[in-house]
């Protein structure tokens, strides 16, 4: 945002003032994220089995497990594109379940999905734009007419999708279709656009899937700095190093059910964790023996 | 006025002298065009010009629901024939009404809307073949309703349709008469033209400024993707009734446009070929492409009329007519539209932007 050269037109600036990080501004009581013993089943497998997490406000926050163990489930309830059967989640408060997936976005939650979904032959600055959608209002009439407020508008989106592309590092291929970005770029892309909603809380579905060393360490670059712009940040990742490195917190899923819970350092050792990770030592193997 | 005539009308030439000759001589071509074609080709295709600018106008409504927001509508012509009955019902002697037609012509695109809200609400969760099954049904509910509502109360006069539609009158002057200014005489049909013109520009100009806007981003956004468009804060129910009530509201006008032009409108003028037709012209053209859905419509109404010159050449080279000129068309027709699938898929004019992303196969795919 504060890339920005500062307008001298007055609604312009209530506007920003509408979009600047919430977070700045709302005193810190409660969490972020309260995620109330969500349950939900898919025909006879329990995806997600009453589990409750709070996610603390400006907090790096991972989520962790096997495959299948339901973090993508989460997700999607947390992000309102699937309706838990019971339970609920709130946002400093506010709930958001059963809200259409939209008005989670206008309240503060934003995601990125595991296998990037672009707007393919859009520049890399329209997707960017289309993220500000929630954050503007020019309709119609205003289109049509061009009038000044919606003109107004249009130069404050534009300014903001540079700053954002300049931000994740994108910003010399802001002209080209965004399907013709290398694919680190397009999870940068991505991530971009989430930001354009102005989230409160950031949701990266395994953004450093299919990256390699180099892109995941910059990648990681570009999350602290989110965070300490002061957007929460949730992420799923499997790559426990970066987790591990990253995340103030974690959770850990296993079948659905939140097995640990806590500070990296102690959930690398929590027993649960290493089983649901290693198995069970087998009863008479070396492993298993008799060590004190 | 003129930047947005360059804009609209003049390729992009570097330099600007160059390209206010270039908008001035596109002025004076469309405005002279009736007087040059009259004197070319004859009246019969003055009446084509007309044609065109029509089709252009209901091309470019669906145009907004294709091309833009990436909704396969097949029952388009439905608001078509609600605006042509619109006015039919309200300026002719069925009813006795003579509304005028300041009145009646936002009044066609307004009702037009509804249609199209009333099309899109339950809709709105289909996609892909499902919605174009659905659509075409509605079009064709829309189409069996004219023809069978004039029982118990005559509605519609059935297939019968309504005759003695009211000619265009703006200010006291008749679009049916021939006006004289001066030396210059212009016949109906000059009229018609002019008007449809007028009319066209405006659609071109609405087009042109909703594709650019956060409306227009929005529509290419759940084109696209529409779960990542929902992700994105897109309330992607309204943006989808907003264009289908878009696009319906320009075939209304053009569908009021049509009746008093003809000054009759039935059932059978819309039916399912017609809706397909526009679609045709759509994709023939390039769709979400302005140009390129001009350049569709301008062909496919004047296609079938350069054929009917086939029977006489025929006539002439061989004594007799061994093809009939009406069989030649749909021969034409298919075979011009597979030509185009398979060598320009994205249309004969396709916006730039999906040239480049078809031009380059397999660029869409992420590495690894």
């Amino acid at each position: 945002m504060s890339a920005r050269p500062e307008n001298a037109d007055g609604a312009d600036a209530a506007d920003d003032a509408n979009n600047a990080d919430h977070v700045r501004t709302a005193p810190a009581a409660g969490p972020m994220l309260a995620v109330r013993s969500v349950r939900k089943t898919f025909g006879g497998v329990q995806a997600l089995a009453d589990v409750s997490i709070e996610v603390p406000r400006g907090t790096v926050y991972g989520v962790i497990g096997p495959n299948g163990a339901g973090k993508t489930t989460l997700f999607n309830v947390i992000t309102g594109f699937v309706a838990p059967d019971h339970g609920d989640c709130l946002l400093e408060g506010v709930r958001l379940t059963g809200e259409p997936v939209h008005r989670v976005v206008e309240l503060g939650v934003a995601r990125t999905f595991q296998n990037i979904r672009l707007f393919h032959q859009m520049s890399a600055l329209e997707n960017v734009m289309v993220g500000m959608h929630s954050r503007s209002r020019a309709g119609v009439v205003g289109a049509v007419f061009r009038t000044p407020g919606a003109r107004a508008e249009e130069a404050r989106i534009e300014g903001r999708a540079h700053a954002l592309l300049e931000q994740v590092g994108v910003a010399a291929h802001a002209d080209q279709p965004a399907g013709s970005l290398p694919y680190g770029l397009q999870r940068r892309l991505e991530i971009a656009r989430a930001l354009a909603c102005a989230p409160r809380l950031l949701a990266l579905d395994e953004p450093a899937a299919g990256m390699n060393a180099a892109e995941t360490a910059s990648l990681r670059e570009l999350i602290v700095s989110i965070r300490n712009s002061g957007t929460t940040v949730l992420l799923i990742e499997h790559d426990v190093r970066l987790v591990m490195g990253l995340c103030d917190r974690i959770a850990v899923l296993d079948y659905g059910r939140l097995i640990a819970e806590g500070p990296p350092a102690l959930v690398k050792c929590d027993p649960a964790v290493i089983e649901a990770y290693l198995g069970t030592p087998v009863a008479g193997s070396p492993a298993a023996g008799t060590a004190p | 006025m003129l930047k947005q005539a360059q804009r609209l009308i003049g390729q992009p030439g570097r330099n600007p002298l160059a390209r206010s000759v270039l908008v001035v001589l596109g002025i004076a071509a469309l405005l002279l065009a009736p007087f040059l074609v009259d004197a070319l080709l004859g009246r019969a295709w003055v009446r084509v010009l007309d044609l065109v600018l029509l089709y252009t106008m209901l091309a470019l409504g669906l145009n907004i629901v294709v091309g833009y927001a990436g909704l396969l509508d097949l029952g388009y012509v439905a608001f078509f024939a609600v605006g042509a009955y619109l006015y039919a019902l309200c300026a002719s002697p069925h009813f006795g009404l003579h509304l005028p037609f300041w009145l009646l012509l936002p009044a066609a695109a307004l009702v037009a809307g509804l249609f199209g809200v009333l099309l899109g609400a339950p809709t709105l969760k289909l996609r892909g073949d499902y919605l174009a099954i659905v659509t075409l049904g509605f079009g064709e509910i829309i189409r069996i309703f004219l023809n069978n509502l004039n029982a118990p109360f005559n509605l519609t006069n059935g297939p019968q349709g309504i005759t003695l539609i009211r000619p265009i009158e703006i200010a006291g002057v008749s679009m049916a008469k021939t006006q004289t200014i001066g030396p210059l005489s212009f016949p109906s049909l000059y009229n018609y033209y002019y008007l449809f013109l007028a009319l066209t520009l405006l659609i071109i100009l609405i087009s042109a400024r909703l594709q650019h806007s956060r409306v227009g981003r929005a529509w290419a956004a759940i084109r696209e993707d529409e779960l990542a468009a929902k992700a994105s804060g897109v309330n992607t129910h309204n943006l989808k009734l907003l264009a289908f009530a878009m696009g319906a509201s320009f075939g209304g006008i053009a569908g009021s446009l049509y009746a008093s032009f003809q000054g009759f409108v039935s059932p059978e003028s819309f039916g399912l070929t017609e809706s397909i037709m526009i679609l045709c012209m759509v994709v023939l053209g390039g769709m979400g492409h302005i140009r390129g859905v001009i350049l569709g419509a301008a062909i496919l109404v004047a296609l079938p009329e350069a054929l009917r010159y086939i029977g006489p050449l025929q006539r002439w080279l061989f004594g007799q007519i061994h093809v009939e000129p009406s069989d030649l068309r749909l021969l034409l027709f298919g075979l011009a539209l597979v030509l185009v699938m398979r060598l320009r898929p994205a249309g004969l004019w396709p916006s730039p932007i999906r040239r480049r992303e078809l031009g380059r196969p397999g660029a869409a795919e992420p590495p690894g």
